[in-house]
């Protein structure tokens, strides 16, 4: 049986790492929340950008933009794949990272993959693969993430796409559903996936029935068209970014509210054995006074 | 009086303007122009540079936006700009430097994609500056 001085320092090693743990949940506490601050503030642009975007799409054809246009041969993948900066957020980046991994595996078999990491614990994972990293963005994540940062990878990923560098673009986020859920995602970028389609799924920001007008266009709808594409592409990384920074915090606020609640059982545990040893140390030491007692009478 | 129309300027980052103004002026790509009520349904992509309007008292007010769109409804107009700033809260510190950075970077001229990012930089900081200015 462990000694007195043994359990008492493990209860107190405990209760520190309680200290820390319980810190670190107020602190992902308040990132959360400023994380999905910046989620609703986003909201109101990717809507109305979304809303814009629809009201000319259908005036297009599909030939409108190279963007749109699927490759007849896909040999070369792109995958960006966001996973946060730190660690000790439960199983949140090895969810994501198991997701890419088995896209990898199986849908994209044989094909040429490069990834483009978003955050270091994707990047550390992708160096361990035989997968060449095209580009790491490290440092964002889990901090409040500029919209240049989205538009500047994202400019890099359609560049290559046009001049035939890669033939299909991947992006795989963390979708943010509420504290308790969030979602490894799989979201096709390039080319973009039919306009039709694209018009339905993100046109739920006008109430029903509501009419939107023919605009008066400038320069003409196909050229408007051609600018707002590729900043489609650059609003749906952003959101998965901030999606993927606020279910980072989420994951990292679940996880420490459970290591604090191990903490606390550990604790109870180790106090009744405290406790009992003491109670033995006292029973012996009785014994012997006792023992001695009688003697000295005897 | 004139009748007001509903001004809105979103940024992915937050909403900068949500209120009524008399007339809005912004720097459309083919050209400024200018929307009162009524307005035809007109939609534009955005230069950067300056955008006016007054507000329901009357007072003009100045912003800075870069780049975006303009949809034009004939009682709303909204803004969708990757970036934008109220006069007051443009950082004149950080303009200066950018401007400083964006003319060494021309002056040392460097591969093409940086010259057009470099004048691009420096467009924005010599708007930010000229609409800090204007009283």
């Amino acid at each position: 049986m462990a000694t007195l001085k043994e359990v008492q320092s493990k209860i107190s090693s405990v209760k520190k790492t309680k200290q820390i743990t319980s810190a670190m949940k107020m602190v992902a506490t308040s990132r959360l929340r400023g994380a999905q601050n910046a989620m609703e503030a986003f909201k109101p642009y990717a809507s109305k950008f979304a809303e814009v975007l629809g009201s000319i799409a259908g005036k297009s054809g599909e030939d409108a933009s190279p963007l749109l246009v699927p490759r007849e041969e896909v040999k070369k993948v792109a995958v960006l794949l966001c996973t946060s900066d730190r660690g000790l957020c439960g199983g949140f980046n090895i969810n994501l990272i198991e997701k890419a991994e088995k896209l990898i595996q199986n849908e994209l078999e044989g094909k040429e993959v490069s990834l483009v990491c978003f955050g270091k614990k994707g990047r550390d994972w992708a160096k361990k693969t035989p997968t060449p990293i095209d580009d790491a963005v490290i440092g964002v994540m889990g901090g409040r993430i500029e919209f240049n940062i989205a538009s500047t990878s994202g400019q890099a990923l359609i560049d290559s796409f046009l001049t035939g560098a890669v033939d299909e673009v991947y992006l795989i986020y963390s979708e943010f559903q509420s504290m308790a859920t969030q979602v490894p995602t799989l979201k096709q970028i390039l080319p973009i996936p039919s306009l039709s389609d694209m018009v339905e799924e993100e046109a739920e920001a006008p109430a029903d029935g509501e009419f939107l007008p023919e605009h008066i266009c400038e320069p003409s709808s196909d050229a408007l068209l051609g600018e707002m594409l590729p900043k489609n592409v650059f609003i749906q990384i952003y959101d998965a970014l901030l999606q993927t920074t606020t279910s980072e915090h989420a994951a990292r606020m679940r996880a420490m509210e459970n290591a604090t609640k191990a903490c606390e059982d550990m604790v109870e545990e180790l106090q009744t054995i405290f406790n009992k040893t003491r109670q033995a140390g006292i029973t012996a030491d009785l014994m012997d006074i006792v023992g001695g007692a009688e003697a000295l009478k005897g | 009086m004139a009748e007001k129309l509903f001004l809105e300027v979103v940024t992915p980052q937050k909403a900068i303007v949500s209120e009524e103004a008399e007339i809005v002026v912004a720097p459309g790509s083919e050209g400024e122009f200018g929307a009162l009520k009524g307005h035809t349904t007109f939609l534009t992509s955005l230069k950067t540079g300056p955008m006016r309007y007054k507000d329901a008292t009357g007072k003009e007010r100045v912003l800075f936006i870069n780049g975006g769109f303009c949809e034009v409804l004939p009682d709303k107009v909204t803004v969708l700009a990757e970036s934008a700033e109220r006069r007051a809260d443009i950082d004149v510190a950080r303009a200066m430097e950018a401007k400083e950075r964006a003319e060494q970077r021309i002056a040392q001229k460097q591969a093409d994609i940086d010259l057009v990012r470099a004048e691009a930089s420096l467009r924005r900081a010599l708007y930010r500056l000229k609409i800090a200015e204007t009283k």
